[in-house]
């Protein structure tokens, strides 16, 4: 296989629409592009024994008009219109994002979120890897450069739970500022398990372990707020940059954090 | 190494074409250099301006990042093609009766993307309409005039059908 030969030099071609840009502004200059778009069979969606199957080739717009990805992982349904502008999602793939893993990029926390298992190929064969131990830095993965990534599998949402896809950007499409995707259960508006994936503010997606501890069977409410409020700033580790401080972003992060859970518990469905 | 150039074939505006192109050229680059459709702009040619909207079976992208070699056995349209077609004509006039373009560098690659929305011929209000155009920068017009002409020729269609 053509990325076995080449290593680090070989680059895949996906959507291109993050390699291209590089590539025009002159910023990397692989010896050898693999243009993968031909290889029809990874760009399915599939819902196969309560796992959601997504090709690497399926692009944004086909997720967000999938009836699978809309009844079965309602969480990207809701983070797909953040992903982009209309002509970067007529293009732009799945695998690409969870591939380069941008620190700003809304799909890579979905699928830490949903708990999600990323499969990899290369000529020495299939393995897969669980979304824990995939995002390890900035732009960096456990994808080694001779793999390729083909699939992610997903298990369905507990469609008795919650969720909710939060992020301030800008403009609508850019890359997030500060976001975060929430999923968790509740009972009569009390809360029972929570996890909580932030991105945009981390070097990469982030799960804030202490914040969730304190969530669990907990009632929202002003004390609970407040508690959230003086912890997330634990587990969180903002970076600086052109979009804002470190500071301000935390603090956007629990604003955030607020209107994702109000968010979502609105969702709870009626007990019986 | 691998070689430079490769020969491509694809439809153009309805044309059936076959060239040889550099393998690193891309597609907006092809379509203005090599077969003179200069309507497709080219703006940051990053991805952000989206002066270079055409599309490619059926779907509107960045023309500015896919390469000419991507869209061999294609289907692609440009604002030549698609004005020829009378499909937009009256998304056209409007634009022009609103005052919706002044330099008119962004117009091309805004109706490609609009022409998309149109497609769907539902109602849409103003803020879809900005959603559906957020990836599309007019330096000159502010948005609103561009907003106006849509939504007239929304009402315009559906009030005739
Ligand atoms: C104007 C603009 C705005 C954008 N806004 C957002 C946004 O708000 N949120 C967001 O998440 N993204 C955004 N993007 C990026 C877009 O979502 C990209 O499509 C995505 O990040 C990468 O997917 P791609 O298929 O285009 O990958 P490519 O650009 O083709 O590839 C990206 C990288 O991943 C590697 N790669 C791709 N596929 C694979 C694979 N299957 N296996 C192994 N490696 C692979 C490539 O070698 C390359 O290094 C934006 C892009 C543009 C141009
Ligand atoms: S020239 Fe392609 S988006 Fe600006
Ligand atoms: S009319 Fe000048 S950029 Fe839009």
């Amino acid at each position: 296989m053509l990325l076995n030969e080449y290593g680090e030099d070989g680059q895949i071609l996906a959507g291109g629409q993050s390699l291209m840009p590089t590539l025009n502004m002159r910023l990397s200059n692989p010896q050898l592009l693999i243009d993968i778009n031909h290889l029809h069979e990874l760009n399915s969606i599939t819902l196969d024994d309560n796992i959601v199957r997504i090709g690497a080739l399926a692009r944004h717009s086909e997720l967000a008009l999938s009836p699978i990805i809309d009844m079965y992982l309602p969480l990207i349904a809701d983070a797909i219109p953040h992903v982009a502008h209309i002509a970067v999602r007529n293009r732009g793939t799945f695998g690409g994002s969870v591939a380069l893993a941008d620190p700003a990029a809304e799909l890579p926390a979905c699928v830490l979120a949903l708990g999600g298992t990323v499969v990899l190929q290369s000529v020495k064969g299939i393995r897969k890897v669980k979304a824990d131990d995939y995002f390890l830095g900035l732009y960096e993965t456990e994808r080694k450069p001779n793999e390729l990534l083909i699939e992610v599998q997903i298990p369905v949402q507990d469609l008795t739970g919650l969720w909710a896809f939060v992020e301030l950007s800008q403009r609508k499409g850019d890359y997030a500022i500060a976001g975060l995707a929430f999923i968790g259960t509740s009972e009569k508006q009390f809360i029972k398990t929570a996890k909580l994936v932030y991105f945009g503010s981390e070097i990469k997606p982030t799960l804030a372990k202490k914040t969730m501890a304190i969530l669990i069977n907990t009632r929202w409410d002003d004390n609970t707020r407040k508690l959230i409020a003086e912890t997330l700033g634990r587990d969180l580790d903002p970076m600086t940059n052109l979009q804002g401080s470190a500071k301000m972003k935390l603090h956007l992060q629990k604003v955030l954090t607020n209107r994702a859970i109000d968010l979502a518990l609105k969702r709870e469905k009626p007990s019986r | 190494m691998s070689e430079e150039t490769s020969e491509i074939k694809l439809t153009v505006n309805g044309d059936l074409i076959t060239k040889i192109v550099n393998v690193r050229q891309h597609l907006v680059d092809f379509l203005r250099l090599e077969l003179g459709l200069t309507g497709s702009h080219l703006g940051c040619e990053h991805g952000i301006c989206g002066a270079c909207s055409v599309w490619v079976d059926g779907l509107v992208v960045r023309g500015c990042l896919m390469l000419a070699v991507q869209a061999d056995g294609g289907d692609v349209t440009t604002i030549e093609g698609l004005t020829e077609t009378g499909e937009i004509a009256d998304l056209q006039k409007n634009f022009v009766d609103r005052n919706a373009l002044q330099c008119g560098f962004c117009t091309p690659g805004m109706l490609m993307t609009l022409a998309e929305l149109l497609r769907k011929s539902e109602l849409s209000s103003r803020e879809e309409i900005r959603e559906h155009i957020s990836g599309n920068y007019c330096r000159c017009t502010g948005y609103h005039a561009i907003v106006d002409a849509v939504e007239t020729t929304i009402s315009d269609r559906l009030g005739d059908s």
